[in-house]
C-alpha cells in the first residue's frame, strides 16, 4: 500500500471535508457546550437574567450534580435499565445475527431487510405504536382476551382482566430493546459473517460438544461484534428520554429526561451542559472499557 | 436546531435588537402593507386554529401563512431565547407573555392597526400580566381540572383530593407531566396559592406527591385525555379544552374545575422580537378578532374565547357548556400562573427532579 506521505495533497483533499465536518459541526459546539457548563445564570441589576449567561469558570454545577444524590440516583438507575435492555439486546440478537449468517445468500439480503426495516420510521412513531400494541385496550391484550374466552376460561375464572403493560420500568426496557435492536443484530452479523466456518467443524470434530463449541470457539471469535453492539446499544440508551418520556411511569426517569428539562422547563442551559458532560464522561468510561475488553479478547485469540 | 447554540457574551441581545431595528428601518421609508412580502410565520400549538383560517386569510389579504407548532411553552421558550428564527406570530400562555416580557423578547402591538379589539369581552381589554394589552392580545382562555369516567368512577366530590390524596382511584390515575402545573395545583388543594414562593409549602406539596406516587400511573405530558378514552386511567388532570375534544366522543366523561379552585390561563398572539412581517402579523390578529374568523375557530377548537361578537354567532352548545365556560364563580376561585423569577423556576423543577426519582 501507498503512504499518504507520498502524495499529501491527495490525502489533504480526501481528509478536508470530513476533518472540517467532525471539527466545526461536532468538536467547536461541543467545546461550547463545555464552556457552558462552567457558566452560571448572568446577574443583570440584582436580578437573575432569563436569557443571560455568564461563563465564570464556576465548578458549582458539577458540584450541584455530583453532592445532590437524586442526580446520582436518576444516573445509577439510567445505567442499570440501559445495561439491562443492553443485554437483552444481545441475548435476542445473538441467534437472529446467527441465522442471518448462515441463511441462505438467496435470502441473506432480505433478512437483512427485515431487520433494517424500521429505521425508516421515525423513532417517534415507533414508539407511539408500540404504545398501540400494549396498552389496555392494546393488540396484546386483545390477544390474551380472544384466546382466554376461546379456552373458556372465563366461564371458569370470571372475565378477563387486562394485563396493565404500559407506564413502568418494564415497558420502558421493552422500548429501549425495540428500538435499539438492529444496533445490536449488525456488528454481530458482521462478525459471525467472517467467522472461519473451518474452525467449528474443527472443533466439534475434535470432541467439543456444542455448547463448548459455543462457548470457547464462537464467541470468543465474534467478540469483537459483541463488543461493539454493546457499545452501540449501551451509549444511545443511556442518553435516550423519548422512551421513558412515553412509555415510563412515575418512577421512569432517565439522565437524559433532566438534561432536557434543564434546557426547557428549568431553563438552566449550565447545569444542563454539566450533566450532559458528566454523562459523556460515564460514556468515555464505557469506551475504555471496550477498549480494555478488545485487548483481552485480541491476548486471547 | 439551531437555536440551541449557547450563548456566552451578554451583548449579544443589543446585537439582535440592533439588527431589528435596521430590519425596521428596511420598510420604513414606504410603511404600508404592500410593502411587506405577502408572507407570515406563525409558531401555534397544535390543533389550535380553525380549519379553514389559514386559508380565509389568505383569501382576504392574499397573505400566505406559514404554521409551525410547538408541543409546550417551554419548547417555544427554548426556540426564540437566543433569538427569533424568523416568527412573526407566536402564542405563549400568560405567565410566558410575562416572563418573555421581562426578558424584552416582544414587540409591542400598534392598537391602531388592530381595530377588531373592540370584538374583544369587557374582561378581556386589559391584564394583568401584560398591562394595557400592549404586547399581547388574548386568544383563547380556559382552565385546568379533572377530567373523569363517570361511569367507572360513580359520582364524586369537585375536589383534587381524588388525583392527590386518595387511594380510591390506585393506578387509574394520570397527572400533568410538569412540575409547575403538578405542584402548583398540590399546593392549591393544601390551601395555598398555586403560585405560593414559600419554601415550606413547596416543600409540603412535594412530600404530597411522593407519598401519592404509588397510586399515580403517569405523568402524562399532554395526552390524560387519550388515556382517559383508552381506559388506561380513570381520572385524570388536564387542560379542560383537551378533555372536552374526547367528551364529544365518549358520554361516560365529564369534567369539573374542584372547588379548592384551580388555574386559569390565557394564551395570547404576541409579536416576538424580530418579526420579519410585523404588518402582516398586525392583519392577522385583526382577522382573528373579525366575528366570524374567531366564530369558526372556536367552534372547532372548542376553547374559550374572549371574542364577544365571535360568541354572539355560536348557539348555546358552546356558550353554555360549563366545561368551556365556567361559573363566574369557579373562575373566581381559580389563579393565574404568575412568572415569579428565575430562583423560583428552579426551586419549583428541583422539587419536581426529586418527585420523580423517589
Amino acid at each position: 500500500m501507498e503512504s499518504y506521505r507520498k502524495n499529501q495533497r491527495v490525502f489533504w483533499v480526501l481528509a478536508g471535508p470530513g476533518s472540517f465536518w467532525l471539527l466545526f459541526f461536532f468538536l467547536v459546539p461541543l467545546g461550547m457546550v463545555w464552556i457552558l457548563s462552567f457558566g452560571e445564570k448572568a446577574v443583570i441589576d440584582g436580578k437573575i437574567s432569563i436569557t443571560e449567561t455568564e461563563i465564570t469558570w464556576t465548578l458549582a454545577n458539577y458540584v450541584r450534580a455530583l453532592a445532590d444524590p437524586v442526580y446520582l440516583v436518576i444516573m445509577w438507575k439510567s445505567i442499570w435499565i440501559s445495561a439491562l435492555a443492553t443485554m437483552l439486546c444481545l441475548i435476542i440478537a445473538y441467534p437472529v445475527a446467527f441465522v442471518i449468517s448462515f441463511a441462505s445468500p438467496r435470502w441473506r439480503p432480505w433478512l437483512l431487510l427485515a431487520v433494517i426495516l424500521p429505521f425508516w420510521i421515525n423513532l417517534l412513531i415507533r414508539t407511539y405504536a408500540l404504545i398501540a400494541v400494549f396498552r389496555i385496550r392494546g393488540y396484546v391484550n386483545f390477544t390474551l382476551e380472544w384466546i382466554y374466552d376461546t379456552l373458556w376460561l372465563d366461564g371458569l375464572f370470571g372475565p378477563f382482566e387486562p394485563l396493565e403493560l404500559l407506564y413502568n420500568d418494564f415497558a420502558v426496557v421493552v422500548g429501549l430493546v425495540y428500538v435499539f435492536m438492529p444496533f445490536m443484530v449488525l456488528p454481530l452479523y458482521a462478525s459471525i459473517e467472517r467467522l472461519d466456518r473451518s474452525m467449528l467443524e474443527a472443533s466439534l470434530d475434535l470432541g467439543a460438544s456444542q455448547v463448548a463449541t459455543f462457548l470457547r470457539v464462537t464467541v470468543p471469535l465474534t467478540m469483537p461484534g459483541i463488543v461493539s453492539g454493546l457499545i452501540l446499544v449501551f451509549i444511545p440508551c443511556l442518553g435516550s428520554f423519548l422512551t421513558a418520556d412515553l412509555l415510563g411511569g412515575t418512577n421512569a426517569t432517565m439522565i437524559g429526561n433532566v438534561i432536557e428539562r434543564q434546557f426547557k422547563a428549568a431553563n438552566d442551559w449550565p447545569f444542563g451542559a454539566a450533566l450532559s458532560f458528566l454523562l459523556m464522561y460515564v460514556t468515555f468510561g464505557a469506551l475504555a472499557l471496550r477498549a480494555l475488553l478488545s485487548r483481552d479478547a485480541e491476548a486471547r485469540i | 436546531m439551531k437555536t440551541y447554540s449557547p450563548k456566552f457574551r451578554p451583548n449579544r441581545r443589543s446585537l439582535l435588537g440592533g439588527a431589528a431595528t435596521l430590519a425596521g428601518l428596511s420598510f420604513l421609508p414606504r410603511g404600508t402593507m404592500a410593502a411587506e412580502e405577502k408572507k407570515l410565520n406563525f409558531y401555534n400549538w397544535d390543533t389550535y386554529i380553525g380549519e379553514t383560517t389559514l386559508d380565509d386569510f389568505n383569501a382576504a389579504t392574499g397573505i400566505e401563512v406559514k404554521m409551525d407548532l410547538f408541543a409546550d411553552n417551554d419548547e417555544l421558550f427554548a426556540k426564540l431565547r437566543e433569538g427569533n428564527p424568523g416568527y412573526d406570530l407566536i402564542v405563549p400562555t400568560n405567565d410566558y407573555v410575562e416572563r418573555m416580557l421581562v426578558a424584552g423578547m416582544l414587540l409591542p402591538l400598534d392598537h391602531d392597526k388592530i381595530p377588531n379589539m373592540l370584538n374583544l369581552g369587557a374582561n378581556f381589554r386589559d391584564a394583568s400580566y401584560d398591562p394595557g394589552l400592549k404586547h399581547s392580545i388574548p386568544y383563547m382562555w380556559g382552565t385546568i381540572g379533572v377530567g373523569y369516567n363517570a361511569k367507572r368512577t360513580g359520582d364524586i366530590t369537585k375536589s383534587w383530593k381524588h388525583l392527590y390524596d386518595s387511594d380510591q382511584f390506585a393506578g387509574k390515575i394520570s397527572l400533568l407531566g410538569d412540575g409547575a402545573n403538578v405542584l402548583g395545583h398540590a399546593m392549591k388543594y393544601l390551601g395555598h396559592s398555586l403560585n405560593s414562593t414559600d419554601p415550606a409549602n413547596i416543600k409540603a406539596a412535594e412530600e404530597l406527591l411522593i407519598a401519592q406516587k404509588e397510586n399515580i400511573k403517569v405523568f402524562a405530558d399532554d395526552n390524560g385525555q387519550d388515556l382517559l378514552v383508552s381506559g388506561e386511567v380513570v381520572i385524570a388532570q388536564e387542560w379542560n379544552g383537551d378533555i372536552l375534544q374526547v367528551m364529544a366522543d365518549d358520554d361516560d366523561l365529564s369534567f369539573y374545575v374542584p372547588d379548592e379552585g384551580g388555574l386559569i390561563w390565557q394564551d395570547c398572539l404576541c409579536m416576538p422580537k424580530g418579526a420579519p412581517h410585523p404588518e402582516n402579523a398586525h392583519a392577522f390578529i385583526n382577522f382573528i378578532l373579525d366575528a366570524d374568523a374567531g366564530a369558526a375557530i372556536a367552534d372547532y377548537i372548542q376553547y374559550a374565547t374572549p371574542n364577544e361578537a365571535a360568541r354572539a354567532k355560536l348557539g348555546s352548545d358552546y356558550n353554555e357548556n360549563p366545561a368551556i365556560f365556567p361559573s363566574d364563580e369557579t373562575v373566581a376561585k381559580c389563579e393565574f400562573q404568575l412568572y415569579l423569577g428565575e430562583e423560583h423556576v428552579k426551586n419549583i423543577n428541583d422539587a419536581w427532579t426529586r418527585v420523580q426519582a423517589a
